[in-house]
C-alpha cells in the first residue's frame, strides 16, 4: 500500500511563519504586502496619547481592543517643566478616561517594562510606538516601530499592512571573551552594514554565541536592529526565553513552530564571538563603529550608563564588575540611569547599585533621560561616552557634544581612568 | 499634483547622507507644536534651512534619508515648512512609512545626488521621475498606489476625514 506523500509546506523563515500566523495564512512570500492582525500595541507618553486622542476624537473613532493596549510613561518622566507636565497629564488623564488595563507610570523604559510584564510572547505581531520596538524580537515575536499616525490606524482598526521582508541572518559562531557583550556585537555589525544594511527586512541572531546570551542581552541585539536599519530584530525562542517569561508570569506558549526552517532562502552572514574586541562608535554614528584600541586614550568628560539597550539589570552588572572597589576618576561624572524600577531593585538587593554609588555614579530616574536629548540634555562642548543606542549630532541635547557609544564594561572603565579604556585591562 | 508640478520649478535644498530623524526634528524641541519643531529644523547640519525654505522647495539627499526615531514629527516638519518632496537615493523603512502617513512625497531615485544645491527642477510624479529645466530626466522607483493617494490627499488623516469615519486598513489588492 502507498500514500501520497503530504504536501511540504516550502520553508519558511521565522519571519514569514510570525507574519502568515497574523495574517491568517498558512505561508506568505517575500515581498508580498499582506494585512496583519496585531496581537500587542505598545505606546509611550511621547508618541502615544497626545497624538492619538485628537485624532481618535475628531473621527469619534474608539480602541479596537483596550485590552491588547499598553501604555508606558518613559519619555517626559519625572516632568522637568510645564511642557513635560502637560504632556504626560494628557496621557494620565487619557488613559483614565479610556479605562486602559496595562498602564506603566514612571516604572521604566517601554523596551524593557512591557516583556518584564510578559505582554510580548513568541509568535506574535506587536507594534510599537517607539523606533527601538523591533526589542520584542528577543521573544521571538514579530514587532516593528510605527509614527503615531499609522498607531491611529491599528488603534482603531487593529490591523497594519507590511511587506513580507527577506531575512538576513546573523550567525554567531564560539563565545564571548569576558568583558565583551552583546553591544559590542551589534556595534561590530552596524559598523560592517551600516545604518541601513538592514534594508527594512528581519534580522535574525542565531548561532551558538546568541543561544547563550541572556534575554536582556539578546534584546540589546533586536533593540538596535532598528540601528541596523531592519524592520524586525528576531531571535528563535528557546529555554532561556520560557524561563523568562514563566518569571515575568506570562502564559505558557507553545514555541515549537517559531523557528526558521532549514533550507528556508536568506542571506546569511557569518560572525566568531571568540575573536571580537570591545567595540565603540565615535560621533555622530553608530556606524562609525571601531574596535576600542583605536580610540584608547581619547578623554571624556560624562560616562552615562543609560537607556533600554544599556541600563537593564545585566548591564548594571557589568558595569559594577569594573567600579567594585574603586572611584570614578577626579572630574569624571558617572550617571546610573537604570533600565527599569524593576532592574534598579534587583541591582539594589544584590549590592550592585551600592558598588556603582560607592565608586561615585549618581543615581538618575529610570526614564529614557538623556538618551532621547528630552531630559537632562548634555551641555555644549562635553564628550560623553554612553551606554545608549545612537549618538547623533544634537541627540543628547548640544549639536557640539561628542557622544561616543560602548557597552557597560567600556563606558565604566572609561569613567574609571577618565578616557576611552579597554574594558578587558581593568577587569584583568 | 501630477499635472501642474511639470510646469512647476522647485528649487533644491541639497543635504547629504544618513540626514537623521534627531536632525529633521531635535529631542529638545520635540515637547513642543509642530510649528515649534519646525523652526529647529536640521539646525544641527543645516543651520540656514528652516528660515531659508519656501513652499515648493525641495529636499535632495545621499542614502538613507531619515535613519533614526520613530517620530512622525521629523516628517511632518518638511509638510509644515511646505516642502514638495524629498528626493535621494535610499530611505529609513520606518521613515518612508511615517512620511508617507503625513503626506510627504518620498522619490527614490539612484541618481538624486548628481543634483546640486539651488538648482531648480520639475517634478513628474506619474512615472516618476525629476525633470531638469533642460529636459534631462532621472528616473525614480515607482511608488504604490495606496501610497500616492495617501499624498494626494494630504496624508491619513485627511484620506479618514474624507472618508468622514474610520479608518479602512490600505489592502494589498490595491498594490
Amino acid at each position: 500500500m502507498t500514500f501520497n506523500a503530504p504536501d511540504r509546506a516550502p520553508a519558511q523563515t521565522l519571519a514569514q511563519k510570525l507574519i502568515a500566523r497574523a495574517s491568517g495564512r498558512a505561508q506568505v512570500a517575500v515581498g508580498e504586502i499582506v494585512t496583519c492582525g496585531v496581537d500587542m500595541a505598545m505606546f509611550h507618553d511621547s508618541s502615544g496619547p497626545r497624538r492619538l486622542q485628537p485624532m481618535l476624537e475628531e473621527l469619534g473613532a474608539q480602541i479596537w481592543d483596550r485590552s491588547r493596549v499598553v501604555l508606558v510613561m518613559d519619555h517626559y518622566v519625572p516632568e522637568r517643566d510645564d511642557d513635560s507636565r502637560r504632556i504626560v497629564r494628557i496621557a494620565r488623564d487619557w488613559a483614565r478616561e479610556q479605562q486602559l488595563p496595562h498602564v506603566y507610570d514612571s516604572q521604566g523604559i517601554c523596551h524593557v517594562v512591557v516583556p518584564q510584564h510578559g505582554h510580548i510572547r513568541p509568535g506574535m505581531l506587536c507594534v510599537g510606538g517607539d523606533s527601538h520596538s523591533p526589542t520584542g524580537g528577543a521573544f521571538g515575536a514579530y514587532m516593528f516601530g510605527i509614527g503615531s499616525t499609522e498607531m491611529l490606524g491599528v488603534m482603531v482598526t487593529g490591523e497594519i499592512w507590511l511587506r513580507v521582508p527577506e531575512t538576513i541572518r546573523m550567525w554567531w559562531d564560539g563565545a564571548l571573551s569576558a568583558g565583551v557583550t552583546a553591544k559590542d556585537m551589534m556595534l561590530h555589525m552596524i559598523g560592517r552594514f551600516g545604518m541601513n544594511g538592514g534594508r527594512y527586512q528581519a534580522v535574525e541572531f542565531a548561532g551558538p554565541a546568541v543561544a547563550a546570551l541572556s534575554m536582556q542581552e539578546r534584546m540589546t541585539l533586536s533593540n538596535m536592529s532598528a540601528e541596523l536599519g531592519a524592520q524586525a530584530g528576531l531571535i528563535a525562542p528557546d529555554a532561556t526565553t520560557a524561563a523568562f517569561l514563566a518569571q515575568a508570569g506570562a502564559p505558557p506558549v507553545d514555541m515549537a513552530p517559531w523557528f526558521t526552517d532549514e533550507g528556508a532562502a536568506l542571506t546569511h552572514h557569518r560572525f566568531d564571538a571568540a575573536t571580537l574586541e570591545p567595540y565603540v562608535a565615535a560621533p555622530h554614528s553608530p556606524a562609525n563603529a571601531h574596535g576600542v584600541s583605536r580610540y584608547l586614550g581619547t578623554h571624556v568628560d560624562v560616562a552615562y550608563i543609560g537607556a533600554c539597550t544599556g541600563a537593564k539589570l545585566d548591564d548594571l552588572r557589568a558595569a559594577a564588575q569594573v567600579l567594585r572597589g574603586h572611584k570614578v576618576a577626579a572630574g569624571i561624572r558617572l550617571i546610573v540611569a537604570p533600565a527599569s524600577l524593576h532592574d534598579q531593585e534587583r541591582a539594589r538587593e544584590e549590592g550592585v547599585l551600592q558598588v556603582l554609588m560607592d565608586a561615585g555614579a549618581e543615581l538618575f530616574p529610570t526614564a529614557c533621560g538623556a538618551c532621547s536629548g528630552y531630559g537632562d540634555p548634555m551641555g555644549d562642548g562635553i564628550t560623553v561616552i554612553s551606554t545608549t543606542a545612537r549618538n547623533f549630532k544634537g541627540r543628547m541635547g548640544s549639536p557640539t557634544a561628542q557622544v561616543y557609544l560602548g557597552s557597560p564594561y567600556t563606558v565604566a572603565a572609561a569613567a574609571l581612568r577618565g578616557c576611552v579604556t579597554d574594558p578587558r585591562e581593568v577587569l584583568a | 499634483m501630477t499635472a501642474e508640478s511639470l510646469h512647476r520649478l522647485h528649487r533644491v535644498w541639497r543635504l547629504g547622507a544618513d540626514i537623521d530623524t534627531d536632525a529633521l526634528a531635535p529631542g529638545h524641541a520635540m515637547k513642543h507644536g509642530i510649528d515649534v519643531i519646525a523652526k529647529h529644523c536640521l539646525e544641527a547640519v543645516r543651520p540656514d534651512f528652516a528660515r531659508g525654505v519656501r513652499p515648493g522647495d525641495v529636499i535632495v539627499a545621499g542614502p538613507n534619508f531619515g535613519i533614526g526615531s520613530s517620530r512622525e514629527q521629523a516628517a511632518a516638519v518638511l509638510v509644515q515648512l511646505g516642502v514638495a518632496a524629498v528626493i535621494a537615493p535610499s530611505y529609513s523603512g520606518l521613515y518612508f512609512r511615517n512620511a508617507f502617513n503625513v503626506g510627504l512625497l518620498l522619490l527614490t531615485c539612484a541618481e538624486a545626488e548628481s543634483l546640486n544645491d539651488g538648482e531648480r527642477i520639475a517634478l513628474d510624479t506619474t512615472v516618476p521621475a525629476v525633470v531638469s529645466p533642460g529636459g534631462a530626466r532621472l528616473a525614480c522607483e515607482s511608488v504604490p498606489g495606496f501610497l500616492m493617494d495617501m499624498v494626494r490627499a494630504g496624508g491619513l488623516m485627511n484620506q479618514l476625514r474624507q472618508r468622514g469615519g474610520s479608518p479602512d486598513p490600505q489592502k494589498a489588492s490595491n498594490v
